[in-house]
């Protein structure tokens, strides 16, 4: 199964790789929502608890475009018949499809985080490692199970993109919580009092409930 | 009215709100019935129809 | 089928809320700080827990469902939801006029219940586009279950996260269903929330009969069909 899952995933890597239709997409849309923060709130340099939201809700909004095209290859090139027919455990599947979307917000991240710093961020990042790198981790983990699944929950119904940021967003509510409360200590002009323990704790929870619940299910999606 | 004739009661501002919400509630249970009461006709109707044409 | 102790249910449910309706208003004495808006917490607060106790009935209905691939259980499902979102709805505008009563603003972002009230609502009413999206019934049925069991799982998960974060920036205003609440509020409390639950399971028997009352017709209608449509 693990195997089937690291074929799929290394299709999935390499026809990215090829098209580079998803990640340069959800990278430079951070970027420009980083912009739009700027005129937005009228502010050149953001900390504390504004700074931790600016950065959270802009990955979640990114992360809607990557899961709307998460399913994208197989529907447009038939692609997905194919993959039904094989004999290939559904849960491979989802291995492979969170596997892919974990990767991509990684890359995302390591542009758009260093971009961040660059265009809004008032305190630097050096004071955020090796915490923020692990938040992010761990966030990318419940975003990739959620998004894959919701991803399959969509990919057959007709209104494909307004179902998506329509199930994802709310979903990823207690996720954004966890991150934001946790991440906003660290981004705080003067060093405060942490509370990582308490939001890395229910983050933990969330995707160890999520990841369960979408392998779970996922046997009964994209049957036919 | 209840409130008017309850123990103590200040009827100020106070009681439109809490009247409010309990009309609230007691309007969707009533708007439900009646929804309710609407597909049984509808029923019965189709019920009475496939009665008579077998006969 | 699902008719079975309807009728007793109902009376039940009549019995028990007008008991709480008396009780709140001649029994459950005035509090401290809120005055006689605080009345309101015996309907808003009990909608609540029913609701999101539907929201979760609806996501073990849907295990039942996928497990057995039995429809009846889609039904079940279907119809909590669909209840509990119309619950969901009053309780939203309840909050709001307890709100504007308590705080002078029809919104606030204060009560944990509320705010993650509306964040299940706003999911929950994306069950209805999903599940309308798709034609094939057996797929329809088979994708809404894991809808509700995934959002099933969500509720719990998202009403202690936001609990933990209003409790964290905002200190809870009112301490409600905490222990300490005097004996006959608790009392009263206690039997709105009984109440309130037979009227969901009566409501929710109501309709599931309705249903496979007007189900039952279509077969009728169809097998007549098709019956003429053998003998010409």
């Amino acid at each position: 199964m693990i195997r089937a899952a690291l074929t799929i995933l290394r299709k999935d890597l390499l026809l990215e790789w090829r098209t580079k239709e998803s990640v340069p997409a959800m990278t430079l849309f951070t970027i420009t929502v980083y912009v739009l923060f700027h005129f937005g709130l009228d502010r050149n340099a953001l900390d504390g608890d504004l700074a931790s939201g600016v950065l959270w809700v802009t990955l979640l909004l990114a992360a809607v475009i990557g899961v709307s095209r998460l399913f994208a290859a197989e529907r447009e090139q038939g692609g997905i018949d194919a993959l039904l027919l094989a004999p290939v455990d559904r849960t491979s599947l989802f291995l492979a499809k969170a596997g892919a979307l974990f990767l991509f917000l990684v890359a995302v991240e390591v542009v758009a985080v260093p971009a961040y710093d660059l265009l809004l961020l008032g305190p630097g990042l050096g004071g955020t490692l090796p915490e923020l790198p692990a938040i992010l981790l761990l966030a990318n983990v419940g975003i990739a199970a959620i998004g894959a699944l919701v991803a399959a929950l969509a990919a057959e119904t007709r209104a494909r993109e307004l179902i998506v940021p329509l199930l994802l967003l709310p979903l990823l509510v207690p996720l954004l919580i966890s991150c934001a409360q946790a991440t906003e200590p660290l981004l705080r002009s003067e060093q405060g009092p942490e509370d990582l323990g308490r939001w890395l704790g229910l983050l933990t929870l969330y995707d160890v409930v999520f990841v369960l619940v979408s392998v779970a299910v996922f046997d009964f999606l994209l049957e036919d | 009215m209840m409130w008017l004739a309850a123990p103590a009661l200040p009827l100020d501002e106070a009681g439109k709100y809490v009247a409010g919400a309990y009309v609230v509630f007691l309007a969707l249970i009533l708007i439900y019935v009646a929804i309710m009461a609407a597909k049984l006709a509808r029923i019965d109707r189709e019920l009475t129809e496939l009665a008579e044409e077998d006969r | 089928m699902y008719s079975k102790a309807l009728a007793p249910l109902a009376i039940a449910t009549v019995v028990i809320l007008t008991a709480t309706f008396a009780l709140v208003f001649f029994y459950a004495p005035l509090d401290a700080d809120q005055g006689f808006v605080q009345k309101i917490f015996y309907v808003h607060v009990p909608m609540a827990i029913v609701a999101l106790g539907g929201f979760v009935a609806g996501g073990i209905f849907g295990i039942r469902h996928l497990r057995s691939g039995d429809s009846s259980w889609d039904l079940r499902s279907y119809v909590a939801i669909h209840l509990s979102i119309i619950l969901g709805l009053g309780v939203l505008v309840t909050g709001a006029i307890w709100a504007k009563a308590s705080w002078g603003h029809w919104w606030v972002w204060d009560e944990p219940v509320l705010v993650s009230f509306l964040v299940t609502f706003l999911l929950y009413c994306v069950y209805y586009p999903l599940r309308f999206a798709i034609e094939d019934p057996e797929r329809q049925a088979r994708y809404s279950s894991v809808f509700a069991i995934a959002a099933g799982a969500f509720v719990p998960l998202n009403f202690t996260a936001v609990r933990l974060a209003e409790a964290y920036t905002h200190p809870r205003v009112l301490s409600q269903t905490g222990g300490d609440l005097p004996s006959e509020m608790r009392l009263t409390f206690l039997v709105a929330l009984v109440g309130m639950t037979l009227l969901f399971v009566t409501l929710w028997k109501l309709e599931l009969t309705a249903k496979h009352a007007s189900m039952q017709l279509k077969k009728l209608r169809r097998r007549r069909a098709e019956r003429e449509a053998v003998a010409a």
